[in-house]
């Protein structure tokens, strides 16, 4: 049956689609099934914001078209993928989990997303996310939360949590995220899926709604490793369109499952195996290590001195960046407007409305620690701590560690409103957001389960290392099996 | 010409604020044309209208051109500058902030020469710093009732920023900065920078202090100058406020003027509470820019010869005087067919009066530019050798200049065709000068006996009996000799 | 650094956010709170760190001036919340000056 499709690798499902072995549109009606028979609605999981059947069934038609008529359709023939709401497309609308956005349809499409549709992917969807990304639950969204699929109770982390649902719930193999402060690996640990921040200027930001410039990431959630990196091959590469993205060739991802880890040194990072982390999670870590070790790995233990300093360095330079980035939300050229007196009434009255309260506090917080007499205290201080945040790597990398392997959330998915104080919030980031703060490349893979709930283990490189990460990730995949179901 | 003020302790400090629109054919972050006219909003994508996700990339030109522009004014240019956001609120700058730079700009430390100063010495105005930024759309408060109707357009038109010194101590002097930046922008090439058009916009900080004092006064900014005579008269009367201020105990507040070219006063721009903390950080959509050395070196190499270094080779190539050579250098174009003109008759004085004379009259009846006109510099120095060497009268050559204007072609053909050319044969000019001492007896009488003025008369008598042709030199030749013959 | 209930009225204003005033006292406790955990930032010596010095030295790519026009999948009618002629409409400002000026 078709459902099956769901479960085949994506590789696998676009190349018998390309072969015409498998339709497309059957494809995304499956998918469409699967979301449905799941209650993937806003009455239960919520995982989408926006969806048209009718036109990815015009899409997935096209595709089957053009095999028909015997041209070539690309890598991800047939695939269906989710998007989460903070990529710009064309026919969907992006709305950033927020009321500011409510119904806006982008006249341009994002470049990841046009080089997936291009690849032959078909988007069935545009999910949840905290409101602008910023949280670490989908709990902040607008639109209610979206519920983990592994437990309905908990949260799938975030802010990149509808699609990791989407992917975690079988609707989809392959979901484009994004990161600033690791909101695909979070939320890929939590449901207990694979997902990658590449390294900072490898895949285009053109058409990622900005959150905090410097550290955005456009990320990809995949259901096993292969799935992933597939999505990442797909949408890695040079833009014109966004002045940080790197002329880097991109080397063949997916080759890396072949990759032997005889003679390679992974680094275990003290300060990410705190005396005060659950040892369940150690556990699951270390046994990841141990598979790593019997494939002939070395492990070394390192240190990421400045690490404690990561998160404060963050919720100052991603709240600056922020507060600026949202300051074109005013009610003058798109989006929501409300009225107040004149026009100052009018950006007030649309910004405090439009805004939630967790938007609000960053955009209030970041405009402080720019503003006259802290910005030197504050935003410089901040950048340069970020400095010796990326040298730690640059060290360690430095002296020979080829991966580091760390938890990659302290602790599994919480529950929905468990967590109610925004800095607790914030230190669930605290093993992830070093790598958005240094630009290297990291990704989360299922490693167990704590409480039966997923757990993830976290493998980040240096620069442009994503071939080298991949290889680790392949052989945990392997050893740990896929899901971390071993 | 410093204002008039009775109490002469008073010193005024000017510095300037330029923005100039580069001439480029897309836009600073974009590629959306900067032509100008287009109807509203249709020169706009999703970068410039701040689209959610839209991100910039910076013009190769715009850079090329900003260089340009700093190196004619003697500027440093950095090899690294950083683009920063200047966040504040106004419908007509989209993101919210406008992408500017800060502490880093693309260039410092230059230098402007706006002429003399009383004694001959050379008045140089310091210039601190030009950077590049993007300039804002335009907001329209009068089209639509109770509503401000946005043009998004001119957002993001590369823009250079030039910063003086506060040298400038006269409001000529104000201006006289503006005539001379205006001329090594246009001939650079880099805008056209043009006050009335928009691409050249200036703001005056002005302040007051007692003759003799270092420290600066409280300054005063003055924004909404259309005109060069404008920025003069602008700082002139600002300074009278400002002295007449002190002299009454008051202290000068700082804030932002209006200048009312109607009413010839300032007023205070009615202005937001709160302080303009801009809370300037580097962008982060930009890496820093990082200009090559050979780059820079290129730039500086295939500057044009600038204004005022032209004007003083031309008064000694060409023995043109200080006054000649500054309308002849009006413009680069004007310039430059002056010189070709010149070179191709071997002589300047005869190309500068009929340039200055002729060509300019005609320019400004047809209303067109130097660039446009019809005649090409070889022509006119044809003609004007003809002129040299007698072959047709000034006033011929008048006649054949209309002619050539019109594009009918070369100065000899048409001469030939219309029958221009002076007659020098001797033998037809004696024959009618013969003629015309025969039919004037009495003139001729009374000149020979003394009356010189009466030549004139009889000289125009031949002239007009040979149809205007005779060469009026030999017919006064001739005729001078009858009288000793 | 203690951030006070003017502290969050200015800071509000400069962004355009229209607190509610009851608002105000609970955000400067939550920004005290937050900002309480930066200040072991201020601890560390970043005197080596410059941070002009840029590690890749790669500098920003430039765009050539002859491209075409950005194109817009569908017209500015479609999301601009007031427009009228091409323009957008928003509601007059409070001062008619054309000043760059905070509206």
């Amino acid at each position: 049956m078709n459902d099956e499709a769901l479960q085949l690798p994506a590789a696998t499902l676009a190349r018998r689609v390309g072969a015409g072995d498998r339709s497309s549109l059957a494809t995304t009606d499956a998918a469409f099934a699967r979301s449905q028979a799941v209650g993937a609605g806003p009455d239960g999981l919520n995982i989408f914001l926006g969806h048209d059947r009718e036109w990815s069934r015009a899409e997935a038609e096209a595709i089957d078209a053009r095999v028909v008529r015997g041209e070539s359709v690309g890598p991800l023939a047939g695939v269906p993928v989710a998007v989460k709401d903070n990529l710009a497309t064309v026919h969907l609308p992006t709305t950033c989990g927020s009321r500011i956005l409510e119904g806006y349809r982008s006249p341009f499409e994002a470049t990841a997303v046009r080089r997936l549709r291009e690849a032959g992917a078909v988007v069935v969807g545009k999910t949840n996310m905290d409101e602008f990304a910023m949280g670490s639950s989908t709990e902040s969204s607008a639109y209610g939360p979206t519920r983990n699929p592994r437990a309905p109770d908990r949260v799938p982390g975030g802010s990149s949590g509808g699609s990791a649902a989407a992917v975690a719930a079988g609707i989809v193999p392959i979901a484009l995220g994004s990161e600033t402060g690791g909101s695909v690996r979070q939320p890929a640990a939590f449901c207990g899926i694979t997902g990658i921040k590449p390294t900072y200027g490898r895949v285009s930001r053109y058409g990622l709604v900005a959150y905090g410039s410097s550290l955005d990431h456009v990320g990809v959630m995949g259901r096993t490793v292969d799935d992933a990196a597939l999505g990442l091959q797909v949408i890695a590469g040079y833009d014109g369109r966004d002045a940080t993205c790197l002329d880097v060739p991109v080397p063949d991802y997916r080759s890396a499952a072949s990759s032997s880890m005889a003679g390679v040194v992974i680094g275990r990072p003290r300060e990410y195996f705190p005396a005060s982390l659950d040892p369940r999670v150690r556990e699951a870590c270390d046994a990841a290590l141990d598979a790593l070790r019997a494939a002939g790995a070395e492990v070394r233990d390192v240190s990421l001195p400045h690490t404690a300093l990561a998160i404060p360095a963050y919720y100052i330079v991603a709240p600056a960046e922020a507060s600026s980035n949202l300051a074109r939300f005013d009610g003058a050229r798109y989006g929501l407007r409300l009225s107040g007196e004149g026009l100052r009434g009018m950006y007030e009255s649309t910004r405090s409305r439009g805004f939630g309260a967790e938007v609000t506090r960053r955009i209030l917080l970041g405009t402080y620690v720019l503003s006259a007499g802290y910005y030197d205290a504050y935003y410089r201080k901040a950048m340069e701590v970020r400095r010796l945040i990326t040298n730690d790597f640059a060290a360690v990398f430095g002296a020979g560690v080829h991966a580091l392997v760390t938890p990659t959330t302290p602790t599994p998915a919480f529950r929905l409103g468990e967590v109610s104080d925004p800095y607790e919030m914030y230190l669930s980031d605290v093993f992830t957001v070093t790598a958005n703060l240094a630009g290297v490349p990291a990704m989360s893979v299922p490693a167990g389960f704590v409480d039966a709930l997923p757990i993830g283990v976290q493998v980040i490189a240096p620069h442009f290392g994503e071939h080298a990460m991949l290889g680790v990730a392949y052989a945990l995949e392997r050893a740990l099996g896929v899901g971390g179901a071993r | 010409m410093s204002a008039t003020r009775p109490a002469p302790d008073y010193e005024l400090v000017v510095g300037l604020e330029v923005h100039v629109q580069l001439r480029t054919r897309t836009k600073i972050f974009c590629p959306c044309p900067t032509d100008f006219g287009a109807p509203p909003n249709a020169n706009t994508c999703p970068v410039c209208l701040a689209l959610p996700g839209a991100l910039p990339v910076l013009n190769a030109h715009a850079v090329q051109l900003a260089v340009r522009t700093a190196l004619a004014l003697e500027c440093t240019v950095h090899r690294t500058s950083v683009f920063a956001r200047k966040n504040y609120f106004y419908p007509d700058l989209p993101k919210g902030y406008q992408i500017s730079q800060f502490d880093q700009p693309i260039a410092t430390a230059g230098r402007l020469d706006i002429g003399e100063a009383a004694g001959g010495a050379p008045r140089v105005i310091g210039i601190t710093r030009a950077h590049m930024e993007e300039d804002a759309g335009k907001s329209v408060h009068d089209r639509f009732p109770s509503v401000t109707a946005i043009d998004l357009n001119r957002a993001g038109t590369p823009l250079v920023e030039i910063v003086s010194e506060p040298d400038i101590r006269t409001p000529a002097e104000a201006r006289a900065y503006c005539g001379r930046l205006k001329e090594i922008l246009e001939y650079t090439g880099v805008s056209d920078a043009n006050m009335e058009e928009g691409s050249l916009r200036v703001d005056a900080n002005v302040s007051v202090r007692l003759r003799g004092a270092t420290a600066l006064g409280t300054k005063t900014e003055i924004k909404n100058m259309n005109s060069f005579s404008g920025v003069e008269r602008a700082i002139a009367v600002e300074f009278e406020r400002q002295c007449a201020r002190l002299e009454a105990g008051e202290a000068i507040v700082q804030q932002t003027l209006l200048w009312d070219a109607t009413r010839q006063e300032v007023r205070p721009a009615r202005s937001k509470e709160g302080s303009h903390d801009y809370r300037y950080f580097p962008d982060p959509d930009l890496p820093p820019l990082i200009l090559d050395a050979a780059f820079i070196a290129h730039e500086r190499a295939s500057l044009p010869e600038l204004p005022a270094a032209r004007r003083t080779r031309m008064q000694a190539q060409y023995a043109v005087s200080p006054y000649e050579a500054g309308v002849l250098t009006a413009s680069r174009a004007l310039a430059d067919y002056f010189e070709a003109v010149a070179a191709a008759l071997g002589d300047g004085k005869p190309a500068a009066n009929w340039i200055m004379g002729e060509v300019l009259a005609h320019l400004n009846n047809a209303g067109t530019t130097i660039a446009e006109f019809a005649v090409p510099p070889a022509d006119l120095a044809s003609l004007l050798a003809l002129v040299r060497d007698g072959t047709v009268s000034n006033s011929a050559a008048k006649r054949i200049f209309a002619r050539m204007t019109q594009g009918e072609g070369a100065p000899a053909a048409i001469a030939e065709r219309e029958g221009l050319t002076q007659v020098r044969d001797d033998g037809a000019l004696v024959a009618w000068v013969d003629e015309v001492w025969a039919a004037h007896p009495d003139e001729a009488t009374r000149l020979a006996a003394g009356e010189k003025k009466l030549l004139g008369v009889l000289v125009g008598a031949v002239m007009k009996r040979s149809g205007g042709r005779a060469d009026p030199r030999r017919v006064n030749q001739l005729l001078a000799a009858k009288l000793s013959g | 650094m203690a951030v006070s209930d003017e502290d969050v009225r200015h800071v509000a204003a400069l962004a355009r956010l229209g607190l509610e005033p009851d608002r105000v006292s609970q955000l400067a406790t939550e920004l005290n709170g937050i900002l309480s955990h930066m200040d072991v930032l201020a601890a560390v010596d970043t005197s080596a760190i410059d941070l002009h010095e840029r590690g890749d030295g790669q500098g920003m790519p430039l765009r050539d001036d002859g491209e075409a026009q950005l194109p817009l999948a569908h017209g500015r009618e479609t999301f601009a919340p007031a427009s009228r002629d091409g323009f957008f409409l928003v509601p007059r400002l409070a001062t008619h000056e054309d000043a760059s000026e905070d509206a």
